[in-house]
């Protein structure tokens, strides 16, 4: 990803006063706008700025980190209930989101590209993609949270699975045959299972609030990409969010395979 | 030839520009992005919160300072040493140093106007005022009584107010967070020329490694509060074992952070004692790259030993040799510093004025704290000690007579830059002295206590132990301690805020400290640096000689080249 900015950023000597003068503790500077004033140039700014949000991702990952630990310690002492209870997520809306999410992070990346090259329309086209994606992504989200909850397949506190639920895994129950259901000797379950419902929604709501923060975010910088602030000195803030959004991505493309396709 | 930049600039002229003076009213302090400024908002905000702490401290003590039921019941007492110790760690100590007088202290020692991210700066002292104040609900709604590690199974279950209590610190959390992030960037980020790795002053390595610490455990603290939360809100069951979950994965969550949040809380003080120890004795710092590596080593190794606070967890017991065997290489990184401390000292001509007084105090104090913890890392007296007043004195030991005390000798030492103003000298000396007596009184008896098997968070060790008459003495010894650790306190910071309109005016550089801060005015202007300063050897002190007509010290210049005015080959 560095590569191309290195290309299209301006060397530092197209900004005017250049590294050694001091400037004045002023807030903004007509020739140069959006340079905080304890800035030398554009560069060290933006540079700055990315190792500030590659910092924040790493907590971002950190946080996370506590509940693929949760994840590890318990599926390793209770496999039997990841292997049960993972039938009863829909594998094929996980798998469309996969894909939903992965071309909003593709979008997300032609956006920052657009920004380096002044696209400024291009820009507001690929960010209004990514905002569209997200919301299908949260769409259909919910439309598997609802599923959840009519079933009674809750977190472990609220764990009471309704006679009639069945596992959305097509492959382990052909369309109207619902005696497969007989394999499943309890009705609810492998004890605690609901513990792989807590999770589930731990992992996921997270992940949707994360969602939601970016779109804030996305949302945001739309907003300032339509006053025309970006350009190909000061495209910062685009980037960061197309950073932080690749995180949302990628933490995503761990969950699916984690919660939806265990074998 | 005297040198333009160290040549006190006239600053007892008050009408000249400083940060203090550069704009007035209410909002030019509530809305600034001026570091120094955030920094004493930050000073002023933790010093309360920790006279609040301190109150809780002083109802403990009395209540212990007989057997039996003294001023209050068993559950008060649990929410007073539950709100003594959130209060003191989450408030206070963990934000302290670095978000107080780091915040003042690191742009400038770094050569820099501010920190990389302005506003995140302002948005983590806000968001720390935001846990406060939640901290604050759960004294007013109900109080906690969880003690500060909100240990399950009682926390999910207990109806005292949990879930303020974690939302709180998951937005200190994530204030200390930024706090740190904003650090790291800023050291990489906006460090002049010629100030490289190894030119900074030891006091920004410090904060860099614990920033390292905040960055990398905090989150972990966040998710597990969290999840504590939401498994009181809605019966998550992630912890809770009649659902399958288990309450021991959240003392491993909780260590995790907690064990690294004891170095967030010693390494910046450790940073503050090697600036102060080198000044003092007018020398430059001994073995300066083996303190900075060490920060770094302390910071790294002290992510491994969290299950040190679980030998008697029923964690396996392989983990609770290895951790045993781990907790004795953290040592090794701080025992460094600690020789290099002395081995500066060595053949020093030392002043013992206040900051240096507070400084020997942390290197006494801290080496008990220290070797007492090894006792604790060592598997089979750890089980007989753990959970008793041994442990209590142990941590207060590092965390009072260390982290304190080297807080103190920070404030003292930059009073002067800070505030423009002289605190009264003979003061600062008795109340040194003071805090060393009322301290050791309070805690070291402790130590006896604990290893006689007085078991930490009791309110009453009479009929509630049995017969133990050999702990009363020692618990009214303590009490006193305590009362006259508190006076100190107090006169302590009597002195300081009567400096604030009768002191002396500060010259640029009272002490003799060659790191950059003491190159600008005291206080400093607004921009902190009217030209971008030179940069030189941090602990090149012998360079700077009181000049009695100026009041403090200034460059004696030595080969003085004029490209290098700051930067003398010869040291
Ligand atoms: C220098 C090396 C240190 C070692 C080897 C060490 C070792 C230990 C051990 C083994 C325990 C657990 C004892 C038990 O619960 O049975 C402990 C507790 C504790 N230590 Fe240390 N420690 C060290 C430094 C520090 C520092 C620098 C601080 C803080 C500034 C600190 C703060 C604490 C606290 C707060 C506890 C008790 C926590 C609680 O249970 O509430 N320690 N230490
Ligand atoms: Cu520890």
């Amino acid at each position: 990803m560095a590569k191309s900015e290195s290309t299209t950023r301006p060397p530092d000597d197209a900004d005017p006063g250049s590294v050694e003068a001091p400037r004045p503790h002023a807030a903004a500077d007509h020739h140069r706008p959006f340079l905080a004033h304890h800035y030398q140039s554009y560069k060290q700014q933006f540079e700055a700025g990315k190792l500030g949000m590659w910092i924040f991702l790493l907590t971002e990952i950190l946080l996370f980190g506590g509940l693929f630990c949760a994840y590890a310690v318990y599926r390793a002492n209770h496999p039997e209930i990841f292997i049960y209870a993972h039938h009863f997520l829909d594998k094929n809306l996980g798998a469309i989101n996969t894909a939903v999410l992965i071309f909003s992070s593709f979008t997300m990346a032609w956006g920052v590209r657009c920004a380096q090259l002044n696209q400024r329309k291009l820009l507001m086209v690929m960010l209004s993609l990514t905002l569209l994606c997200a919301c299908g992504f949260l769409g259909i989200k919910y439309v598997e949270y609802k599923h959840k909850w009519e079933d009674g397949l809750l977190w472990a506190g609220k764990y009471h699975p309704v006679e009639h639920a069945e596992p959305a895994d097509h492959a382990a129950r052909p369309p109207g045959r619902p005696e497969a259901q007989s394999a499943l000797q309890r009705p609810e379950g492998p004890r605690y299972a609901g513990i792989f419902f807590s999770i589930y929604f731990m992992m996921t709501g997270l992940h949707g609030l994360h969602v939601l923060a970016g779109m804030a975010a996305i949302a945001w910088i739309l907003v300032r990409a339509a006053n025309g602030h970006f350009n190909s000195h000061y495209f910062g803030p685009v980037d960061y969010v197309g950073l932080y959004w690749h995180l949302v991505d990628l933490i995503w493309i761990y969950l699916f395979p984690l919660l939806y396709l265990i074998h | 030839m005297s040198d333009l930049l160290t040549e006190p600039r006239p600053a007892a002229a008050p009408s000249m520009d400083n940060y203090l003076t550069h704009a007035r009213g209410f909002w030019s302090w509530a809305l600034t992005l001026d570091h120094k400024r955030i920094g004493v908002m930050y000073l002023v905000s933790i010093v309360a919160s920790f006279f609040l702490g301190g109150l809780f401290a002083e109802l403990i003590r009395t209540e212990l300072i007989g057997p039996g039921r003294t001023i209050m019941g068993k559950d008060m007492y649990n929410q007073v040493f539950t709100l003594h110790g959130a209060v003191m760690v989450f408030l206070f100590i963990i934000p302290g140093i670095p978000a107080a007088l780091g915040n003042f202290v690191l742009p400038i020692m770094l050569g820099a106007k501010d920190v990389a991210f302005p506003r995140l700066n302002l948005a983590s002292y806000y968001l720390w005022i935001v846990g406060a104040v939640f901290f604050v609900f759960v004294l007013v709604l109900g109080g906690l009584d969880t003690g500060w590690t909100f240990y399950t199974p009682y926390s999910t279950t207990t109806d005292t107010r949990v879930v303020l209590a974690v939302t709180g610190a998951f937005i200190l959390g994530f204030s200390s967070i930024f706090t740190g992030l904003n650090f790291i960037a800023t050291i990489h980020m906006l460090r002049p020329p010629g100030m490289t790795w190894f030119r900074l002053p030891l006091f920004l390595w410090a904060l860099y490694a614990t920033a390292l610490i905040q960055v990398l455990a905090t989150p972990v603290l966040g998710i597990t509060l969290f999840l504590v939360g939401v498994e009181r809100l809605l019966g998550l069951g992630i912890f809770d074992p009649k659902l399958g979950g288990d309450p021991v994965l959240f003392q491993h969550f909780f260590w995790f952070y907690s064990h690294p949040a004891v170095y967030i809380m010693i390494l910046p003080g450790m940073g503050i004692i090697s600036e102060v120890i080198s000044v003092f004795s007018r020398k430059h710092i001994f073995g300066y790259k083996f303190i900075a590596i060490s920060s770094i080593a302390i910071a790294l190794l002290g992510f491994l030993v969290w299950g040190h606070h679980m030998f008697t967890s029923g964690q396996s017991k392989l983990a609770s040799v290895i951790f045993s065997a781990l907790t004795f290489s953290v040592s090794i990184p701080s025992a460094i510093k600690v020789f290099n401390w002395l081995a500066t000292m060595y053949k020093g001509s030392i002043a013992l004025l206040t900051p240096m007084l507070y400084a020997l105090t942390f290197i006494f104090l801290f080496g008990i704290g220290g070797l007492t913890g090894l006792f604790l890392g060592a598997l089979a007296t750890d089980v007989h000690l753990h959970d008793t007043y041994f442990i209590v004195a142990h941590f207060h030991y590092v965390m009072v007579g260390g982290t304190l005390s080297a807080f103190l000798a920070g404030i003292h030492y930059w009073w002067p830059k800070i505030t423009g103003r002289m605190y009264s000298e003979f003061w600062g000396r008795i109340g040194a002295l003071m805090v060393f007596v009322g301290f050791n009184l309070t805690f070291f008896p402790q130590f006896a206590l604990g290893s006689r098997g007085m078991p930490r968070r009791y309110y009453d060790y009479g009929e509630m132990l049995g017969e133990h008459p050999e702990f009363y003495g020692y618990h009214f010894l303590s009490t006193l301690g305590s009362y006259l650790l508190g006076i100190a306190l107090f006169l302590v910071m009597i002195y300081l805020i009567a400096s604030l309109f009768n002191g002396h005016r500060a010259v640029a550089n009272p002490w003799g400290g060659a790191t950059l801060e003491w190159q600008c005015s005291s206080p400093p202007p607004h921009d902190n640096f009217p030209v971008q300063p030179h940069v030189g050897d941090p602990y090149a002190v012998r360079n700077f000689q009181y000049d009695p007509d100026v009041g403090g010290y200034v460059r004696v210049a030595q080969t003085a080249k004029p490209e290098h005015p700051l930067h003398p080959s010869a040291h």
